[in-house]
């Protein structure tokens, strides 16, 4: 039996709009082990991206347990969710997320920011490493406007990387992208994963479910379904076969 | 975070909207320096007020006997002839708080001299005199005890009489001029002191041995005031009750009973004119002080407008392990380096208008070092007070919801 990551229990979350309650997760029972890349699959209302949001420690559970690398979170305040974000926690947004007029490289800094032991050479030296093993090293002075989708979610996963987390959540990371650059992006995740980082993605594209071991089905706010993927599908291996588009194909 | 990786952020935060920061630190600008040149006029008010109350004599105390009474009728303050040659002696020897002393007399005259001529006062006092009202002798020398002692006709004049009987700038030493039609020789010429605090010309004078003016000219044996000055500042009321004690004990008057003299001192005219030019300081300073608060409001709005336009960020940062703490103090920064910034340009241009003041207006300008921290002190008070608020906003987001701003 692996190492258990993420261990929630009976977790419910109940959004209050005026005398309206919307449940969101009608309890959610989950385990992810270590190494797992999970694909969170469902359709919107689900439930998926409040679940990402509870396990990436932005947003708190109505009820239900909540363990993080045998961390029980419900227990912990507002500082202490902080500093688990920054240290075991990688969080990659659909829509990037980076800093605007700042520097890829200074965006990858900024989790080692907020972490006072790193001194600024080391902090340089790391997140020039998490940019080169997403391919970005020759760009790492380019601000994000400088730089495409799949370039700037490359530099996104970076800054995930450069803490060294126990996982990496990605919520819709290939929503905005086209099919190439969701393809490289789904590669870079893999690679990740073959290093032994856990990786949990939330999408409703069957097609880049299948590149995940894991497949957990929400439908409204419980699981429906939750199966191993026997053969996931190799990114690397199709990227060499796809066509390279052009710039102008691009857009 | 590290507080040089704060401060590195926030300038470049600031610095991309410079055209904004600007704006917004040129409101505490424009406060410290009105504050810093506003305290400098009043200070240089209240130093030339000082001045000129220095000038009248340090320390100087004159006693007058009261006002006289006839058949009921009160006569004006000092009329009286209660003051005798043997009260001076009396306070000169028994009264260790009083450093100089001197009787005075005092009459009018007309002076002639070089076919003009002038009336003025005559004062009829002891060398000492020149000590306790700090008089200098430009040209020849003041007369001596033994001139008193001989009751010589030698006189020493200002330079007011000196211009209407000889001509401004002429040497009277050694020339003669008649008082009253007695001759006396001009021995020397008083440095000019000017106006004092209420317009009285103090070079209108002649000043001329005690004896010689109460023997000569006034044929009288009582004196019309006597002037001292106490050892120090500090000793002018010690200096006023060994005065009141002895001349009380003279004229055979009890404890409890009113004197028949009174005791002026230069300290309450001081201590007024300074309370004057004080109030002065600090309704100027207060006015200046608005813009500053105003400008400290400039810089809440303004951080305000940041927080929520970035929104984003602050949900970005705090997703990444910022905690409520390390925004706070981001925030708190900007609005700090904005108003200290602003402060120290503020003190440059505050420095620079008062000495365009000094110099277009003509006023006396002082600027104080004290006035420079002051307001570094408030500015950075204002910093934080009005950043406080913005700050706190941004801090108390709550990430997700942060991340979601549009």
């Amino acid at each position: 039996m692996k190492e258990t990551i993420i261990s929630v229990k009976h977790l419910v979350k109940i959004y209050k709009m005026g005398d309206l309650e919307v449940h969101a997760l009608r309890g959610i029972n989950l385990d992810v082990h270590k190494s797992n890349f999970v694909a969170i699959m469902g359709k919107s209302g689900s439930g998926k991206s409040t679940f990402m949001n509870i396990a990436g420690c932005l947003d708190v559970p109505t009820k239900g347990e909540y363990m993080l690398d045998n961390v029980d979170v419900g227990k912990l305040n507002k500082d202490q969710l902080a500093h688990l974000r920054n240290k075991k926690i990688g969080f990659v947004f659909q829509s990037f997320n980076l800093l605007a007029r700042t520097s890829a490289l200074e965006n990858v800094e900024l989790p080692l920011m907020y972490n006072s032991r790193i001194s600024s050479k080391d902090m340089r030296d790391r997140a020039f490493k998490a940019l080169e093993s997403v391919g970005l090293a020759d760009r790492f002075h380019h601000l994000p406007s400088q730089l495409s989708g799949g370039e700037q979610q490359r530099v996104a996963i970076a800054r995930a990387l450069v803490n060294d987390p126990v996982v990496i959540l990605a919520d819709e990371p290939t929503g905005n992208l086209d099919t190439r650059t969701s393809v490289e992006v789904m590669g870079i995740f893999q690679k990740l994963n073959t290093m032994g980082i856990t990786v949990i993605i939330v999408t409703h594209e069957p097609d880049i479910a299948s590149y995940a071991n894991r497949n957990v089905t929400f439908r409204d706010g419980r699981i429906q379904k939750d199966i191993i993927v026997e053969k996931p599908r190799n990114a690397a291996a199709e990227l060499l076969t796809m066509p390279v588009l052009t710039e102008e194909d691009t857009i | 975070m590290k507080l040089k990786n704060q401060l590195r952020a926030a300038m470049r935060s600031l610095g991309k909207n410079k055209m904004r920061t600007f704006l917004t630190m040129l409101g505490i600008i424009i406060g410290v320096a009105s504050v810093i040149a506003m305290l400098a006029i009043g200070q240089g008010s209240k130093e030339s007020i000082q001045k000129q109350i220095a000038n009248l004599g340090t320390n100087l105390l004159t006693v007058y006997p009261s006002a006289s009474m006839s058949g009921g009728v009160r006569m004006e303050a000092g009329s009286s002839q209660r003051l005798t040659m043997d009260d001076y002696k009396a306070v000169a020897e028994r009264c260790p708080a009083v450093m100089y002393s001197t009787p005075v007399v005092r009459t009018s005259g007309q002076l002639i001299a070089s076919g003009q001529n002038w009336r003025t006062s005559v004062w009829g006092v002891y060398p000492d005199y020149f000590s306790i009202r700090t008089l200098e002798v430009e040209k020849g020398a003041a007369f001596t005890l033994n001139d008193d002692r001989t009751a010589n006709k030698v006189c020493v004049i200002g330079q007011t009489v000196n211009k209407y009987l000889f001509g401004e700038g002429q040497d009277p030493v050694g020339k003669m001029i008649r008082i009253n039609k007695i001759p006396f020789q001009v021995i020397g010429l008083i440095t000019a002191k000017g106006q004092n605090a209420w317009g009285q010309d103090q070079d209108d004078i002649v000043i001329a041995p005690f004896n010689t003016v109460q023997v000569r000219m006034l044929t009288v044996t009582y004196i019309n005031s006597i002037m001292v000055s106490a050892t120090s500042e500090k000793m002018i009321p010690e200096a006023t009750d060994e005065l009141t004690q002895v001349l009380k004990e003279r004229h055979r008057l009890g404890p409890s009973e009113d004197p028949d003299f009174s005791i002026r001192s230069q300290a309450d005219i001081a201590s007024a004119a300074t309370a004057t030019s004080g109030i002065l300081t600090a309704l100027l300073a207060s006015i200046a002080s608005i813009s500053l608060l105003v400008g400290g409001i400039g810089i809440m709005n303004i951080m305000l407008v940041s927080v929520t336009e970035r929104t984003r960020e602050i949900g970005i940062r705090m997703g990444v392990g910022a905690r409520g703490r390390d925004v706070l103090l981001q925030f708190l920064i900007e609005a700090l380096m904005i108003s200290l910034i602003g402060g120290f340009l503020g003190a440059g241009l505050g420095i620079v208008a008062s000495g365009v003041i000094a110099s277009v207006m003509n006023w006396p300008v002082t600027i104080t070092l004290q006035s420079i921290i002051l307001s570094f002190i408030f500015s950075t008070a204002i910093g934080i007070f009005f950043g406080w608020y913005p700050a706190r906003k941004a801090s108390s987001l709550n990430p997700i919801d942060a991340l979601r701003y549009e």
